[in-house]
């Protein structure tokens, strides 16, 4: 079915006015849908909640083309990420049929309605003066274009207030992916990096694991300019359902554990040439190799429930689709701080 | 929590860790670093060695070491063996003095630190009232006399290091007996030296530092006689009869001075300027040893002209019309005479000359004409010139062994025969194992071999490569071509030669194939050299080949160093490793990769151009493959020589800097002289710290990309027979892997023996992987269908080992420096990985596959990979499943030049650089340690503590501050209980008296 009606760009008023009129419009008012549009990628991304809706709208180019699906029927897996990765998703499909078939999804929220970009996440599991910001590097040009140095900070410890040795960013390179976020700022200080602690470590040894996780760095700082930080004014669940006191340190399992899954699909892709032919990706490991695979990722759901965290199960199991960010925060309602201060910019 | 919940967490594996690794620091090999003291003990024959860090080492019979360490990190100053015991006292450039023992414990010796001491004045009195210039060790055991800058001499209890007040000898209590008009109260300012008399030890030799000496009577407290210098006293000794003593001055001579009961206050009886009538250097330090043809040996130190041989290291061995300089290339620290030990003997009869300089010992045998030196089975100087590389070899067969013993022999002909003189203790360690060799790669173009197998780090064989090339400097330009008159009778001694005449001669690469002899070296030009044991000398012409790694790139200009030229012709070899293919790589830029096939006969180099294969069986050049990304401008003009250069010369300008400071630090430096340089340097070192802290140092963080510089490096080469194309045919293979993460892989086809002459070796690239991390690859490994790495060449011919599996499916094992990744072959897909920099912040500098046995049964054992990371951390990784087993400190992280230096064996041992002229040796399993274990026994010196006292009233002796060389002598009862018991003792002084003959 097919309808067509307008909205006034300039005022799009909230997403649950929207939704209404959806509902309203499809005469279908006890039904609960999945709003999905097209961005001008030709991707298929969801609408949920104001943040989203309002992109939607300032994007529509005239047309705003959306598509809603009866909730219990919902292909999630329809909705896309960025073009790269869909492709590469048809291909491993075509490659190991069966075993797409044998991991059942099971949904538990929806990270792949974003297209990963470099955010931040995790905010409702970190305190409210640490930052942690992912620089997606994925697919585009753009360097890291940031520098670190030594420094130190004070902290509050058993005896006091004492001076420890930190790690602070020194400059930014203009043009960048750190400067272009605006995510990171000169002086934030680096507290850890793809889910470790740098506490302890040499700034050449912060150095070596940044460059090391460049494709994929999640980097959590305590920013300079604490004034924009997020308060949090609704303890909704979040993505994860943790308990949103939780501290830093513990949550830290949780997110290694996420990213060093995240990583394995990402930097997967080494290229090998056979015979001097045309260049492919490394597929997949064979069949042996599965086990080990599988095993890995019972251990770290094990972890993760250890913690009372609930692990992206989909996340695991469904590592042919690229790396998408679970830890990608679903902006709920409410949090429209957020938003004001422009801590979310998509690429 | 999650590390409990590591799968690899089972209890039985646990256990299985315990008895497979175990860390230990066990040997150190060498030369000590900055050696600043040394020590004698006759009655132990027990040499000791303290450094500036505050290391002291003892050295007996090869074998035997101890090794101890002062907390304070200061300066060892003096060291002294306590008369007829198991112990010393160290003066430490702090002022304190340290009574270190050798106690037996669980059947072995150990040095342990039992007391110090640091003496006080009363309150108010001045530093330099208690600061130590000179220390005797009295024979009686008990006391210890100590000479201060103040002129005091304290009398301190041993072992307790109790203050005997009431015995003190004051400059007054001195002076009371001495005329006024002579001496007055500075006279005594400064005690240079003590030296107990040889025959009575109730009375001591003081000697001031401004010429006055005087005789003193213990027993009465007094002054019996003085002698009145009139140069400022540098030195004391006393003859062996007691009769007579010899003083040694600033000003270069030297004065004999007789001691008789009549005459109080005596002239010289004679007062020599050795190498005058010009002003002469000091002479520090003098010994006159009298023999039984009557001419006596007068051996000093120092001494020569001051404007013309004033920067010369000599010491001089006169010996009636013999002369000789010993003419040393470092500073001489200290030096002692090994001469005859028995009390009842009439003469001294010295034997052996023991020089510490700087940076080697030197032994000179005085017994054989021409005092030719002696080999020393331990304390080489691994650093006689710059160590460049080193490989190690396991279990070398019998037969390789005993040609490179007889190839080394031949070299070693110039060298006495004497047996080594400092053999105290005894060895107990079990005889190593299985035969190791060492090569040291070194900046003059030489390749070291040295036998790794046990304690004693011993040089074999020494090979250069310098005669395959015209260098600036002919190799036969013989520094001690000195005519007959020269004079001083200068003799260059030792082996110390930092100087290199080319640094492109130096050597980079080094392969040995332990079973067939074949040696390849590389070297810093791009020299590649393939060499054949041979047991003969031989004239013969090396074949040469040039590899251009640029081939089809256009328009480069390298703009690094020349190659080196080559000498044309026949060129006469010595017996021992000698090359018959020389390949140069055009550009001939430092070779940074190596592996050598002995059963395929083929040479695989690499540069940060790219790479080759060279067939030495048919001396043809396979392929070159360039692996350079055409704007790698940086890898093209060969600035690596250039930051090479420029590490150098700061290096070097370091050195100065430190090596002003520590000159303008004299021993002595008088009164607050020494606080004020020590301020000074610490202002500097201040300085030098803020102006670091001013620049601010960060770092880029970036993603590596393909246009980084230093991309096509190649850092590892790999030969491996594997399944490279299908899984049904194997066959050799290449495997070459660059700094940006590029491994590339050749199918080889070599032809069968028969034809091996006939047909080409043909190479064609099967593979490449672009890891997507991009690190460098620092190691390329394949594992056969049971998951055991690969052979080695001729390892299964010879036996040694199984054949590999070549049913089951094999893998492919990159180690880069982030990760550790394992592929399937043939069809090449990621199968497991292990990260290390991305969790750590490490990344794996060297890494090796180890062979690790159970120490509880024997018939377990495992491979696994030893990983040494750039933060000093040795990890061991388990092969397949790259688990890490144990992760254990080793070397601290700011030691680059100590990390870049680390070789591991193939059975879980490892060597590394701790200063340029030490190797530290560790093992990392619990079956292969190789650790001094020895015994030092005093036979009777505790039982008969009593009878032996007494019998020391007439025993003669003789105490020396300032060397403690000689200072004791056994009594006529102890000596006649060692003929009787000790052997060794005996056969020593007969091998002496023949050698006399």
């Amino acid at each position: 079915e097919f309808r067509r009606f307008s909205l006034e760009r300039s005022k799009p008023g909230k997403f649950e006015e929207f939704y209404g009129l959806l509902q309203h419009v499809h005469k279908i008012p006890n039904v609960d849908v999945l709003v999905g549009y097209t961005d001008i990628h030709g991707d298929l991304l969801p609408i949920n909640n104001d943040d989203n809706y309002h992109k939607a709208v300032s994007t529509a180019n005239p047309l705003l083309r959306i598509f809603i699906q009866r909730k219990e029927d919902a292909d999630y897996s329809a909705f896309g990420t960025d073009t790269m990765t869909r492709k590469k998703n048809v291909l491993s499909n075509v490659l190991r049929p069966d075993n797409h078939k044998k991991k059942p999804h099971i949904v538990i929220s929806m990270p792949r309605d974003f297209r990963p970009v470099s955010s931040i996440i995790d905010v409702d599991i970190l305190p409210e003066t640490h930052r942690r910001v992912r620089l997606y590097k994925y697919g585009t040009d753009k360097p890291l274009g940031f520098y670190i140095r030594d420094g130190s900070s004070v902290r509050v410890t058993p005896h006091g207030l004492e001076k420890v040795p930190g790690i602070f960013i020194s400059r930014l390179v203009p043009g960048g992916l750190a400067q272009s976020t605006g995510l990171l700022a000169v002086n934030d200080e680096v507290l850890e990096v793809n889910g470790i602690e740098v506490s302890g470590k040499s700034l050449d040894q912060v150095t070596d694991m940044m460059i090391a996780n460049s494709r994929n760095l999640i980097i959590t700082v305590r920013p300079a300019n604490q004034r924009n930080n997020v308060v949090r004014n609704s303890r909704t669940s979040g993505s994860s359902g943790q308990s949103t006191e939780s501290s830093l340190p513990s949550s830290t399992p949780n997110i290694l554990g996420n990213l060093l899954q995240g990583e394995e699909e990402s930097d997967e892709e080494d290229i090998i040439i056979e015979d001097s032919g045309e260049p492919q990706q490394i597929p997949k490991a064979a069949p042996t190799s599965e086990s080990i695979e599988s095993l890995s990722q019972i251990e770290l759901l094990h972890e993760s429930t250890q913690n009372g965290f609930l692990p992206s199960s989909e996340m695991n199991l469904n590592h042919s689709a690229g790396s998408i960010s679970m830890e990608y925060e679903v902006p709920e309602p409410g949090r429209k701080s957020l938003e004001e201060d422009g801590t979310i910019i998509t690429l | 929590m999650r590390r409990f919940l590591r799968p690899g967490h089972d209890p039985v594996r646990e256990r299985l860790k315990r008895d497979l690794f175990q860390f230990n620091k066990t040997v150190e090999h060498g030369f000590p670093h900055q050696p600043s003291a040394l020590g004698y003990s006759p009655f132990l024959r027990l040499m000791a060695i303290g450094t500036r860090s505050g290391a002291i080492k003892l050295y007996g019979a090869p074998g035997v070491e101890f090794m101890g360490l002062h907390e304070e990190n200061n300066t060892v100053m003096q060291i002294h063996f306590i008369p007829d015991q198991c112990q010393l006292v160290t003066l430490l450039d702090d002022n304190s003095l340290h009574l270190w023992s050798l106690k037996q414990h669980g059947g072995t010796s150990e040095l342990r630190e039992e007391h110090r001491f640091t003496l006080k004045g009363p309150p108010g009195s001045p530093p330099s009232a208690t600061q130590v210039t000179a220390v005797l060790p009295h024979s009686s055991r008990e006391v210890l006399y100590l000479g201060t800058e103040s002129g005091n001499i304290f009398v301190v209890e041993l072992p307790s290091f109790r203050v005997l007040e009431d015995r003190t000898i004051t400059p007054e209590a001195v002076l009371q007996r001495i005329p006024e008009d002579n001496c007055n109260r500075r006279s005594c300012e400064l005690v240079e030296a003590l030296r107990e008399h040889p025959k009575n030890p109730d009375q001591i030799l003081i000697g001031y530092s401004r010429g006055l000496i005087v005789l003193w009577d213990l027993q009465n407290n007094k002054a019996t006689h003085h002698f009145l210098g009139s140069q400022q006293l540098e030195n004391l000794y006393w003859q062996r009869d007691g009769s007579k003593f010899i003083s040694c001055h600033y000003d270069g001579s030297y004065s004999q001075w007789p001691v008789s009961s009549d005459n109080r206050q005596s002239e010289p009886l004679e007062n020599t300027v050795p190498y005058g009538p010009f002003p002469c250097k000091a002479i520090s330090k003098i010994y006159w040893q009298t023999t039984k043809n009557g001419l006596p040996y007068i051996i000093f130190q120092g001494g020569m002209p001051r404007a013309s041989y004033g920067d010369r290291h000599s010491i001089s061995v006169i010996h009636g019309s013999q002369q000789t300089a010993f003419d040393f290339t470092s500073r001489v620290i200290d030096f002692f005479i090994i001469f005859s030990s028995d009390p009842a003997a009439e003469f001294d009869d010295p034997s052996a000359l023991v020089v510490l300089a700087e940076e080697e010992l030197v032994v000179i045998d005085l017994k054989s004409a021409g005092w030719p030196a002696v080999h020393p089975p331990y304390l080489a100087s691994l650093h006689c010139s710059a160590i460049t590389c080193s490989h190690h070899v396991s279990n070398i067969p019998l037969k390789l062994w005993e040609r490179i013993i007889s190839a080394g022999s031949k070299q070693n002909i110039h060298y006495s025969s004497m047996p080594w003189p400092i053999d105290g203790g005894t060895n107990i360690a079990p005889d190593p194992p299985q035969r190791d060799l060492l090569l040291t790669g070194h900046e003059d173009g030489t390749v070291r071999f040295w036998d790794a197998s046990g304690v004693c780090l011993h040089l074999l064989y020494k090979l250069s490569t310098v005669r395959v090339f015209l260098t600036d400097a002919d190799p036969n330009d013989n520094m001690n071509t000195l005519g007959e008159d020269e004079w001083p009778p200068l003799r260059k001694v030792g082996t110390f030669d930092p100087y290199s005449d080319d640094p492109r001669l130096g050597i980079q690469k080094i392969y040995l194939c332990k079973y067939s002899g074949y040696l390849a070296v590389a070297g810093t030009a791009g020299q590649v050299l393939v060499m054949e044991l041979n047991d003969e000398d031989a004239e013969h012409v090396v074949d040469h080949a040039e590899a251009d790694l640029l081939q089809d790139q256009e328009g480069y200009r390298w703009k690094g160093h020349e190659k080196l030229k080559t000498r044309d012709g026949p060129v006469r070899f010595e017996a021992g490793f000698q090359p018959f293919v020389l390949v140069q790589c055009q550009p001939p830029a430092v070779v940074t990769s190596l592996a050598l096939h002995s059963e395929w006969k083929l040479v695989a180099f690499g540069t940060s151009h790219g790479f080759g294969l060279f067939d030495h069986q048919q001396k043809r050049l396979v392929f070159v493959k360039c692996t350079l990304h055409p704007s790698d401008q940086l890898a093209l003009e060969g600035p690596l020589s250039r930051v090479k250069s420029l590490k150098k010369s700061l290096r070097q300008s370091f050195r100065r800097i430190r090596r002003s400071r520590v000159s303008s630090r004299k021993r002595r430096g008088g009164g607050g002289n020494a606080s004020e340089v020590q301020e000074a340097n610490a202002k500097f070192d201040q300085d030098v710290l803020q102006e670091m802290e001013l620049a601010p140092v960060q770092r880029k963080i970036e993603a590596r990309s393909a246009e980084d510089s230093f991309t096509g490096f190649v850092r590892t080469l790999y030969f491996a027979d594997t399944f490279l194309r299908d899984s049904s045919r194997h066959c050799p293979s290449l495997w070459a892997g660059t700094n940006g993460g590029t491994v590339y892989a050749f199918c080889l086809r070599v032809p069968p023996a028969e034809r091996r002459m006939d047909e080409p070796v043909r190479a064609e690239q099967a593979k490449e992987i672009q890891l997507m991390h991009r690190a460098p690859v620092v190691g390329i490994l394949v594992l056969d269908g049971r998951s055991t790495p690969l052979p080695e060449p001729l390892e299964v011919a010879h036996d040694l080992s199984k054949s590999p599996d070549m049913q089951g499916s094999h893998q492919l094992l990159v180690v880069s420096e982030e990760q550790f990744k394992v592929f399937t072959l043939p069809k090449v897909s990621s199968k497991l990985k292990l990260k290390l920099t991305a969790l750590e912040g490490c990344r794996v500098r060297k890494v090796t596959v180890a062979n690790f046995g159970s120490c509880k049964t024997d018939d377990y054992s495992e491979n696994d990979l030893a990983v040494l990371t750039n933060l000093g951390d040795i990890q061991i990784i388990s092969l397949p499943f790259l688990k890490l087993q144990i992760r254990y400190p080793c070397i601290r992280k700011e030691d680059v030049s100590g990390i870049a230096s680390c070789v591991f064996t193939k059975y879980g041992q490892g060597f590394y650089l701790i200063s340029p002229s030490e190797f530290e040796r560790f093992s990392l399993s619990t079956k292969w340690l190789v650790e001094p274990r020895c015994i030092v026994d005093v036979p009777e010196v505790t039982s008969n503590n009593h009878v032996h006292k007494s019998g020391t009233e007439n025993a003669a002796r003789k105490s020396s501050p300032d060397d403690c060389g000689e200072d004791e002598r056994k009594s006529g009862r102890l000596m006649e209980h060692a003929l009787l018991n000790d052997e060794k003792v005996l056969k020593e002084i007969q091998s002496t008296l023949e050698g006399g003959r």
